[in-house]
């Protein structure tokens, strides 16, 4: 058993969405990683009702472009000697590459090889992003 | 400065680059024959990926009437394509050649990949539904050659409102010049989409389904044809593909000096007994296509001057 309440160091992403921690788990590739990864559903909390939680026991490199799409309400905490060394607040990117795939079946991009798309923020309450190429607009 | 662009969208100009297009184009329709050496020794390709006579038609007339040489394929089975050749590796070859590559494609976003991958500019004649620039320029050039500055009209669009997007970019550009009032005009189910109507202010237009209510305020009429690709069901194509049709009747009703615009081809409606009358432009329309793309053409080769 590991000890879930007491990180020596690492990172903690908190108030997820209640179902979106194991998308965002998946996302980030955190079953690949060696590192001690715990991911908790539908945690009693006072503000959201219940939540998602995850902990790393590792400082690794997150994505923040990939979490701020999923969720951007999450709070992102940087532990270290057991204490908050840092809190990260997210945003929506303005422009998102590799992430997103255009989902209309007229774009060049379903039959050409075009390499990473360029998405492009239009509409930040609905999250929704615009194909460089058709212009459709797609979400994660 | 236009030369050494790429026009993928009408937006990649500015408005200033459009007029003095437009005006270059007037000058062209006045002397005609000034210009007819102008691209001497410049080989134009004109890729088209999906057939389309018209268009072909207008570009490859434009480039001949300037003196200028075409290369191209006329649809993608007679083409590199057929033997698997992709987007990217066809344009890279033939930048190497051309010095100005048109192309027309079934794919939205096609002519932006290609330009992506050019060394030379690339004019889209069209990509799938999408976008459609140089139609918009001809629209733009006939209102001026027979309406005079672009400002101060009533415009209404008639048809197909919801997927033509020759409309919507007609719409968009208009909407940055003065004084333009719109009468929207369609069935139902084929209203022109809230975002295009969010960039209007609400006392410079209207919707109605009636031809017959709005035509006499009218001083230009874009009709469009209602195209039966856009449809799932083949009912409702019936059901709506005539619900329009233009004819002495209604003209009779319409302004002296309104002037009739299509972008052609027509199907069933405007009946060909409209086309003797003189506010009927459709024709000419076509003719002013070719010419805004000579006009084009040369400023993107850097030869129309300033
Ligand atoms: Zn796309």
């Amino acid at each position: 058993m590991i000890n879930v309440s007491k990180l020596k160091k690492g990172i903690v992403i908190d108030h997820i969405k209640s179902g979106n921690g194991y998308k965002i788990f998946s996302q980030l590739g955190l079953d690949k990683l060696e590192d001690t990864v715990v991911l908790l559903k539908n945690i009693p909390s006072n503000k959201m009702g219940v939540k998602d939680l995850i902990k790393i026991e590792n400082d690794i490199y997150l994505d923040l472009t990939v979490l701020g799409l999923i969720d951007s309400g999450v709070t992102i905490n940087i532990i270290e000697n057991g204490q908050k060394k840092e809190k990260i607040k997210l945003e929506l990117p303005k422009k998102v590459y590799g992430i997103l795939k255009c989902k209309n079946p007229r774009c060049i991009s379903t039959i050409e090889d075009v390499g990473d798309i360029e998405f492009t923020l239009v509409n930040p309450s609905t999250k929704e992003y615009q194909c460089e190429y058709c212009h459709e607009k797609t979400k994660l | 400065m236009i030369k050494g662009k790429s026009l993928i969208e009408v937006n990649d100009f500015s408005l200033e680059e459009i007029d003095d297009l437009l005006s270059f184009a007037g000058k062209i329709i006045d002397s005609e024959k000034n210009y007819s050496g102008l691209c001497k020794g410049n080989l134009i390709a004109t890729l088209f990926y999906e057939p389309s006579t018209r268009t072909k038609f207008s570009f490859e007339s434009a480039i001949l009437r300037l003196g200028g040489q075409v290369i191209g394929f006329a649809d993608a089975m007679t083409s590199s394509v057929s033997k698997g050749e992709s987007l990217i590796d066809t344009i890279q070859t033939i930048s190497c050649y051309a010095d100005l590559i048109i192309m027309r494609h079934p794919k939205e976003g096609a002519p932006k990949l290609a330009s992506k991958n050019s060394s030379v500019p690339i004019i889209n004649g069209g990509d799938g539904g999408h976008q459609h620039p140089t139609q918009t320029l001809t629209d733009l050039l006939t209102i001026r050659q027979l309406k005079g500055p672009i400002s101060n009209f009533t415009i209404g669009l008639c048809g197909d409102l919801k997927f033509g997007r020759t409309t919507h970019s007609l719409t968009k550009i208009l909407l940055k010049y003065p004084d333009i009032n719109f009468v929207f005009i369609s069935p139902e189910e084929l209203r022109i989409p809230e975002y295009i109507k969010e960039g209007i202010s609400n006392n410079r237009y209207q919707e109605t389904f009636s031809l017959e209510s709005c035509i006499d305020t009218l001083d230009i009429l874009y009709m469009t044809r209602i195209q039966k690709e856009r449809f799932f069901s083949e009912e409702e194509y019936l059901r709506l593909k005539d619900s329009y049709i233009l004819d002495m009747n209604i003209m009779k009703m319409a302004k002296n000096d309104m002037i009739v615009m299509h972008p052609l081809p027509r199907v069933n409606e405007i009946a060909t007994e409209v086309d003797q009358d003189d506010r009927a432009v459709y024709f000419k329309q076509a003719k002013y296509g070719m010419y805004v793309r000579m006009a084009l053409i040369s400023k993107i080769l850097g030869k129309g001057g300033n």
